[in-house]
């Protein structure tokens, strides 16, 4: 059984508890075991790191530490969390000064980091460790004919953490064919949701959330997947108000990868969590679910 | 001591003497280093300079020296002239020592008292180091007069035509099945707007038909053996499967053919060929070529329709790859560029949307002999655009991709502009970072746009999307831009896209250098010998480079290139021998084990292996005296004329101003 150091992060406890769900049934299923870290804490998300850059990257840093004695790679499913910890690793690897710093404060909780961790987003280790092909042997309710619309967002992709193809990559969409669904091949794929703009300036992360909708809806998607807790709650929870403030009529679902991989082996939808959304999945669930 | 050393420091103007005190390392070298032989020691503010150069000799015959050391710029520069004006005065020229003080020290340190001091070190060396030279004689060689040719563009046809014009003999060899090159594929050339054609096929005409030129097309170089002047090129002629005695090119044959295949050499992938085809009708030779990979006869063993068909009997399926070998004294290389992969930027869209075009694809698309006989519309083959965007810089100015400018987008992207305008009508829009049209004509064609009505938008495209914000922009391709000269990002609804993609090297380049011995720059483009100063030579003797195979460049500059490196190339045949570098490495056969390791070390493919007495050899005349064999060989049983084991650690000794330490003088003065 893989074994990997698992970061779920505050929006995985709250607004994002069915990603949390679906990540935990789709894991077991692929005989993945998620272990999380112990007394985990907030990585700073967007908010601390303009505050005090410093203090941000220390309380990333004891995440860091704790995965570290594992041994364990560390992964976020969320993609905010994912960037901030893989650049504070990378921070801590080639700037000693910064890691000499980070360790003193975290020598008054007895821990220690090196930056020897590989810190990966959690649809990466389901591709790349698990693998497509051993994901298509547990599909077991194709999701035939239910058009897809593989929303990477932008703080998964950028800025850019390796060797990534960042403009327009592929393996979102490779994924969702596996799951035997029809993935959309839209131009907004990766552009940003407006983030935690949608706190300071509403009106602007509003009209950046309908350009993503009225792009997908332009490619006929039945619902739009995403990767990460933030771009889930502006696209979904927010598009009431999106069809409030401009007059639209969006109804387009918003599911995690997960549940999607988890509808396609066949978990029912109360376990992953489907159900409990603002933008109603029943649409959704009997195109994924007449093909039984 | 029988040493007497003369010392000249130059001041380069101000930029050795800016940073350099010269005059004291001048005093200094006349004082300290008055030990180790050195009679005179002179400041001077142009060494090169014929005042200069007279200064030297003048001190030679009256100061009687029998050794000199220049501090200067680098050898590369201005060795040669320095081992002239020794010659000049004579004084056997490899007596003569050009140290670098200046982009060695004074062009790279602002410290001047410790630039100065680091002179001192370098002069010291250098005199260390030329107690040891020796005199040495050039090794003359015959040269070959007939000459080698690689690439069929503009720039090889200029080069051969040159050469075979003044009476000698040219292999002109060329991997397509024709020549021509990248300018046959254009419809119009800036900023005359030519046809390319018009200009082009009658030259591709008199290479075809001239008497002193072999012309070897859908073939390629193999091998390379030899040295300048005496070059021996193994060239594989690929199977046409056409009797070429026999043929008459009247075209019946693809005609005939039921096989088509999309053609993304010449028609970019715009239009089709057959199976057995000429790329285009003006073809040189007019022979066509059976593609082996898509023919149904070499497929399915049936069909033979070609040949059913030939009055003349010239089909030849069992036709096979033929190797020949040539002698020559000189080889050009002239083999072009690819074009940047526009699908390497996804934001723009190339291969995503159908109505982004690359600059290629469009030259096709107006041209009156391509796929839609010059008719510009989109892929849908009827609809005219209305607004069309031609974004710059696409793979060029960008350091994601190549950060060099590929210099003839600019010209290209406002021809463009013009024949949309005028063979359509629609509202033409260019996108640039700078318009840069610096050459003769060029600007004034720029200004005849402005004045035509297209629209500019300084900026650098970020993204070409099909998503519509307002109904405007439904249905149409959205160029989203920074217009930086009013600040503000637009969005401007467009029917097609050009992508000017940039030019870069051949995706075989780098073998192509090591095939004959050449170096790439970092972006792969073969390095000239000097930038501005010998621009179609290399480093190796004997083989020369024009056109874009150097680095971008348009029609004019190609053919500029092309005609220089048959000059250079004519001037070697006309000395009917060469005098060689003495300065190379040779090895002693006592010592050689015969382990081969210096054999693959060699770039110049110089050094041979004899089986029977099993010791290497190096080949005097391919040796270019770079060291690399000397410094890999376990035995040391390599030595180089020129760069002894003595004149190295002697000049190591001088650099670490040893001597002068151990006879307890302060180095300080």
């Amino acid at each position: 059984m893989k074994q990997y150091a698992y970061y779920p992060g505050c929006s995985l406890e709250s607004l994002g508890k069915s990603y949390h769900l679906s990540a935990m049934e789709v894991s077991k299923a692929l005989g993945v075991e998620l272990k999380e870290i112990e007394d985990w804490n907030c990585c700073g998300a967007t908010a601390y790191f303009p505050v005090d850059e410093f203090l941000a990257y220390t309380l990333t840093a004891r995440n860091l530490a704790k995965a570290e004695k594992t041994g364990l790679d560390f992964v976020a499913p969320c993609s905010a969390c994912y960037k901030n910890a893989f650049f504070t690793n990378k921070y801590i690897q080639h700037d000693a000064d910064l890691a000499d710093h980070i360790n003193y404060a975290l020598e008054v909780d007895d821990l220690h980091v090196s930056g020897t961790s590989r810190v990966r987003h959690l649809i990466d280790i389901f591709i790349n460790d698990v693998g497509l092909e051993e994901i298509k042997t547990k599909v077991t309710n194709p999701l035939k004919d239910l058009r897809v619309a593989p929303y990477y967002g932008c703080q998964i992709l950028r800025p850019r953490k390796e060797h990534e193809d960042v403009e327009n990559p592929q393996y979102f969409e490779n994924l969702l064919s596996t799951l035997g669904a029809e993935p959309v091949n839209y131009s907004s794929k990766a552009r940003c949701c407006g983030g935690s703009l949608i706190i300071t300036n509403r009106k602007a992360a509003l009209d950046m959330v309908r350009i993503l909708l009225q792009d997908a809806v332009n490619h006929d998607a039945d619902v739009i997947a995403t990767t990460c807790p933030m771009c889930n709650v502006n696209l979904e929870v927010y598009q009431a108000q999106v069809n409030r403030e401009f007059g639209t009529q969006y109804a387009i679902p918003v599911m995690y990868f997960t549940q999607l991989m988890g509808l396609s082996f066949g978990i029912v939808p109360g376990h992953l969590g489907i159900g409990k959304q603002q933008v109603s999945s029943e649409s959704m669930l009997a195109i994924a679910q007449n093909t039984k | 001591m029988t040493e007497r050393i003369g010392v000249y420091i130059c001041h380069c103007g101000t930029n050795i003497a800016g940073v350099v005190d010269v005059a004291n390392v001048s005093k200094w070298a006349g004082e300290k280093l008055a030990d180790q032989g050195v009679v005179i020691s002179r400041d001077y503010k142009f060494m090169c300079s014929s005042l200069g150069q007279e200064l030297i000799q003048k001190d030679i015959k009256e100061q009687n020296l029998n050794r000199v050391v220049v501090a200067a710029c680098s050898p590369h520069l201005h060795e040669k002239t320095f081992r002239n004006a020794c010659k000049g005065a004579d004084l056997n020229p490899y007596l003569c020592e050009l140290v670098s003080i200046r982009e060695q020290d004074s062009w790279v340190h602002t410290d001047k008292a410790a630039a100065t001091f680091k002179a001192k070190a370098i002069v010291s060396g250098g005199v260390s180091r030329v107690v040891h030279n020796e005199e040495l004689t050039p090794l003359k060689v015959p040269i070959h007069p007939a000459t080698l040719v690689v690439g069929g563009g503009i720039a090889g046809i200029q080069a051969a035509l040159e050469i075979a014009d003044a009476g000698f003999h040219v292999y002109l060899v060329e991997r397509e099945p024709s020549i021509g090159g990248h300018m046959a594929q254009f419809d119009k050339t800036f900023p005359t707007l030519d046809c390319s054609a018009c200009i082009l096929t009658p030259k591709m005409v008199d290479v075809g038909n001239h008497p002193n030129i072999t012309l070897l097309t859908w073939s390629e170089v193999q091998k390379v053996d030899g040295y300048v002047g005496n070059f021996a090129v193994t060239i594989k002629k690929k199977p046409r499967y056409i009797k070429i005695e026999d043929c008459t090119g009247c075209g019946i044959c693809w005609e005939k053919c039921p096989k088509k295949v999309l053609d993304t050499v010449f028609e970019a992938g715009m239009g089709n060929r057959k199976a057995v085809y000429v790329p285009f009708p003006q073809a040189v030779p007019k022979y066509p070529v059976i593609d082996d990979v898509n023919c149904t006869y070499f497929l399915k063993g049936t069909c033979k329709a070609c040949e059913k068909f030939c009055p003349t009997n010239a089909i030849d399926f069992k036709q096979e790859a033929e190797v020949i070998t040539v002698e020559v004294g000189n080889i050009i290389l002239a083999t072009g560029y690819d074009l940047f992969d526009a699908r390497r930027i996804p934001q723009y869209g190339y291969a995503r949307f159908a109505n982004v075009y690359t600059n290629l694809e469009f030259e096709r698309l107006c041209n009156a002999a391509g796929p839609t006989g010059g008719n510009i519309v989109l892929r849908d083959g009827k609809t005219v655009p209305k607004t069309v965007g031609i974004v710059h810089c696409v793979g060029s100015r960008d350091k994601n991709y190549n950060a060099y400018c590929s210099a003839i987008c600019c010209m290209q992207g406002l021809k463009f502009a013009h024949l949309v305008h005028e063979r359509t009508g629609a509202e033409v829009y260019n996108f640039y970072i700078d318009i840069r049209t610096p050459s003769k004509g060029y600007e004034e064609f720029y200004n005849r746009l402005l004045e035509e009505g297209t629209r500019f938008v300084r900026g650098k495209v970020a993204e070409v999307s099909d998503f519509a914000r307002v109904p405007e922009e439904e249905g149409k391709l959205v160029i989203q831009v920074e217009d930086t000269l009013i600040g503000k990002q637009r969005r401007i609804p467009v029917d097609m896209v050009i992508l000017s993609s940039g030019l870069q090297s051949r995706h075989d380049s780098k073998d192509v250098a090591k095939l004959f011995g050449i170096s790439c720059s970092a972006d792969n483009w073969f390095i000239e010998r000097h930038p501005k100063l010998d621009p179609v030579a290399t480093m190796t003797e004997g083989v020369f480079i024009a056109g874009c195979v150097q680095g971008p460049k348009d029609i004019p500059a190609s053919v500029a290139q092309g005609a220089a490196a048959a000059a250079r190339v004519l001037g070697k045949i006309q000395q009917k021998e060469i005098a060689l570098e003495p300065v190379r490495a040779t090895i002693n056969a006592d010592q050689c084990s015969g382990c081969r390791i210096c054999n693959n070390m060699c770039p110049f493919n110089a050094i041979l292996f004899h089986e029977n007495e099993m010791v290497s050899e190096v080949n005097p005349a391919l040796c270019q005296g770079c060291g690399t064999c000397i410094a890999g060989c376990p035995a040391g049983a390599i030595s180089g004329t020129g760069f002894s084991n003595d004149q190295i650690l002697s000049q190591i000794d001088g650099l670490l101003l040893l001597n002068i330490l151990k006879a307890a003088v302060p180095v300080e003065s």
